[in-house]
């Protein structure tokens, strides 16, 4: 089933429950609490590293760079057997087609970010030519950043259309959108720039660029999943999720998986509708899976730095 | 199963099916649980004079756990007079800083082993080891570190009025919450200077008998604290003896009736803290997520085996079909079963007596016409376990909404408006507590201010803090527990 999206925007799009912040952090304590052990843990991390979109976001990024990257996102460790690869691999424009020509026909994505990644302070036309170019180059997915000043500023139509708009030059490429909840300053404006994105026409919705501190945190990433279960209720159609910066270790993504296992159960818990942004956590989930096998802890020496 | 008429018309999600949970369960050996408890009085262990014994069973596996002695008039004799002695000689003669050091060496034995008590409280009772563990065994501390800072410092409770102890306390203790119970009675008493005879429940003596070996450890002086076990015999002989100066009291409220009567022209303080059939109320403009998780641990928290579980829910009409959807759905990621596992939200029911109790007002409610939903959950063989249960459609004049029903079942009613909803919360023999769910502060004040309850709690529920006051309205009883309030019983001017 496929949504028809609003044409235009609706302020009534805006009206949501209130968040109390106290009661949020309280579940999510909750979640940490759940103890992940034997074949729970490897279950949950080898899903973790399906889930993983691989990210290189440096200006010093180069061809080099991203053809490793690439290379480990199809081969993670091949000293064990039976790895899944990662989702995706997440790159500037400049680099989709240098990562697609490298990913070649493997089931592994290219996602590009877009529209002036990462403050997203640039015109539409921009936006929108940048968009292109990524898709034109390749990419599968794009992840755009929404304008937190007009967001912060009330100017949520244009918001909207924004989103609206991008998504329309995506194409078939699906679509992810950054709220930069750092920069939100409340979960009542987490929920509401998470439902402005979807119903704007997200796919999937992204909290962080990962160049503002706090990136992901557990109480945002619910309050985004609460908002995506909504949507479900009242329209049957499902969204992603993507919290990205900050989850660097595989306890912590046990704990987000913990969190999307009892808030959208089991028809989320996979790559297509669930991603970790991370570029650090795959050699966690790496070291985590070698003490599972080996019932000991292995020098990083091991693994691959990429 | 969802009944057919209790079925939701929203999409369906697959909660908590994506990935299980491989059993962790808390290792059983780091308590030590002797085969026999004697009595403890006068700060000796002593053989009951009729050597009678009771035994008591992890109701999770139905096994026996060890067996604790019955005390008769014969003991109660002899604990009342340790306890007087005690008084005498050297409690309330003792400086009061002094008193206070014991209180604190109390509370710092018990934050060292606390992870035996919470195990021990798991096994005994039932309990979930993440409630023991999280709960009960570190807000019992916190009740000793809290009334251990009062002891010299009671003319400030109190200015210019010169609180004098009472004497001997006789306090019982219910089976839900054994150890905390035990510190909530045990904790101010001493802090005013008086001394003790505690019985805990006959089902769930252990922690507290362990807490007996604490103050043996502690070297309060002997016979400050006696604890002696036994039924319901054993507390009704200790609240007839006449050497006591004060009962408190936590149980039923047909048992706090009885001791009221008992009591009766007597000199003996009283304080009764019985049972309740909490309104939690949740407004259209509610942070609805957080509310429902707000309802779940209202009622489902220690299987709702809690004097002041939010056991009437009243959603407003607006926003009901969502809110039980989204109940429902939370009640699909409940994990029932073994009590000593981290990942259980729901353990064992503590006995087949209160089973059986929570199952006729299951059958009770089904056959009143409400609808009937239970989580999918597969429940364990062996022991006593319920699964997560609410009921829909129910009336204010249905048993379901008027009785203490004391395990996890909802009874949930609706509402249109404010006034409307202030009504049916009062409308109900007892007043402990309360929930209120709304964005709106000044409505949080309204309630508060109308509601007879004695705890009112505004979008949250089932918290506590040693320095708040706890305790009921009407047939949930009198006095205070908690705070300063929970000096007052305990002294005299």
């Amino acid at each position: 089933m496929k949504t028809t999206r609003p044409a235009v925007f609706k302020p009534s799009l805006l009206a949501g429950p209130a968040i109390d912040q106290t009661g949020v952090e309280e579940r999510t304590a909750r979640f940490t609490k759940r103890s992940i052990k034997a074949a729970s843990k490897m279950q949950g991390l080898l899903m973790t590293l399906s889930m993983i979109d691989l990210t290189t976001l440096e200006g010093k990024d180069s061809i080099g760079k991203v053809e490793q990257l690439c290379y480990k996102a199809l081969h993670l460790h091949d000293a064990f057997e039976g790895l899944p690869t990662v989702a995706a691999i997440c790159v500037y424009p400049s680099h989709v087609r240098t990562a697609k020509k490298a990913l070649q026909d493997s089931l592994v994505k290219v996602a590009s970010v877009a529209t002036a990644f990462p403050a997203g302070q640039s015109s539409i036309d921009i936006k929108l030519a940048e968009t292109r170019f990524a898709v034109a180059e390749g990419a599968d997915e794009i992840d755009m950043v929404i304008s937190r000043g007009k967001f912060l500023a009330g100017e949520y139509e244009y918001v909207f259309d924004e989103i609206a708009a991008i998504k329309a030059a995506c194409g078939a490429a699906r679509l992810k959108v950054i709220l930069e909840t750092g920069e939100l300053g409340s979960l009542d404006d987490v929920r509401k720039a998470s439902q402005l994105a979807i119903a704007a026409g997200a796919d999937f919705i992204k909290t962080s660029t990962g160049k503002i501190q706090p990136a992901a945190t557990l109480p945002v990433t619910l309050v985004m999943l609460e908002t995506i279960r909504d949507h479900y209720y009242k329209t049957g159609c499902k969204v992603g999720m993507k919290p990205a910066g900050g989850i660097s270790t595989s306890k912590l993504a046990l704990h987000y998986l913990v969190m999307l296992n009892e808030t959208l159960g089991a028809d989320w818990m996979n790559p297509h509708w669930f991603r970790f942004g991370a570029s650090s956590l795959a050699n966690n989930v790496l070291l985590q899976i070698a003490k599972e096998k080996e019932g000991c802890y292995q020098s990083p020496n091991y693994f691959s730095v990429d | 199963m969802p009944t057919k008429k209790n079925k939701s018309t929203l999409p369906r999600l697959r909660l908590g099916a994506g990935w299980s949970y491989a059993p962790a369960p808390e290792s059983a050996a780091s308590a030590r649980i002797n085969e026999q408890y004697e009595l403890f009085m006068n700060g000796k262990w002593q053989k009951p004079a009729k050597r009678a014994y009771i035994d008591s069973i992890n109701p999770a596996t139905e096994k026996k756990l060890y067996r604790a002695a019955v005390a008769s008039e014969q003991d109660i004799d002899k604990a009342v007079v340790s306890a007087r002695t005690a008084f005498d000689k050297y409690w309330k003669k003792m400086p009061a800083n002094e008193r206070g050091k014991y209180i604190f060496r109390i509370a710092r034995l018990l934050q060292e082993q606390a992870r035996e008590l919470s195990v021990m409280e798991t096994l005994d009772g039932g309990k979930p080891i993440r409630e023991s563990r999280d709960f009960d065994v570190p807000m019992a501390c916190n009740h000793f570190f809290y009334y251990a800072g009062w002891a010299d410092k009671l003319e400030f409770a109190f200015p210019n009025r010169a609180p004098r102890p009472l004497g001997v306390a006789a306090q019982i203790t219910p089976w839900n919450f054994p150890l905390l119970m035990a510190a909530w009675k045990i904790a101010p008493a001493l802090a005013t200077g008086n001394t003790v005879v505690l019985k805990p429940a006959e089902t769930t003596s252990l922690s507290t008998l362990k807490l007996a070996s604490i103050i043996e450890e502690a070297d309060l002086p002997p016979g400050v604290v006696n604890i002696i076990t036994g039924a319901g015999d054993t507390g009704a002989a200790l609240v007839r003896h006449a050497g006591i100066n004060k009962i408190a009291f936590t149980g039923s409220t047909a048992v706090g009736k009885l001791i009221q009567q008992q009591t009766a022209a007597t000199t003996k303080k009283l304080t009764l803290e019985l049972g309740g059939k909490a309104a939690n109320i949740i407004f259209s403009d509610a942070p609805i997520d957080q509310a429902v998780e707000g309802v779940v641990n209202g009622i489902f928290f220690n299987q709702g085996h809690v004097c002041c579980a939010g056991s009437r829910l009243y959603v407003q009409e607006s926003i009901a079909p969502l809110f039980i959807q989204k109940l429902k759905d939370r009640m699909a990621t409940l994990l029932v079963g073994d009590p000593m596992d981290k990942n259980t939200d729901i353990g064992a029911i503590n006995s087949a007596e209160q089973l059986e109790k929570i199952n006729y007002y299951i059958r009770l409610g089904k056959k009143e016409g409400s609808l009937h939903y239970e989580s999918a959950v597969a429940l364990p063989k062996k022991g006593y376990f319920c699964r997560p249960t609410l009921f829909t459609k129910v009336a204010q004049s249905s048993r379901l909404a008027q009785e203490e029903i004391f395990g996890p079942v909802l009874a949930i009613l609706t509402f249109r408006t404010e006034d409307e909803v202030i009504e049916k919360a009062n409308n109900s023999p007892y007043g402990l507590s309360a929930g209120v769910w709304t964005d709106k502060g000044s409505r949080i004040f309204n309630m508060s201010r109308r509601l007879k309850a004695g705890v009112v709690w505004a979008n949250s529920y089932n918290l506590f803090d040693p320095a708040s006051p706890f305790g009921g309205y009407k047939e949930s009883g009198y006095g205070r527990e908690g705070g300063v309030h929970g000096l007052l019983p305990y002294v005299s001017f």
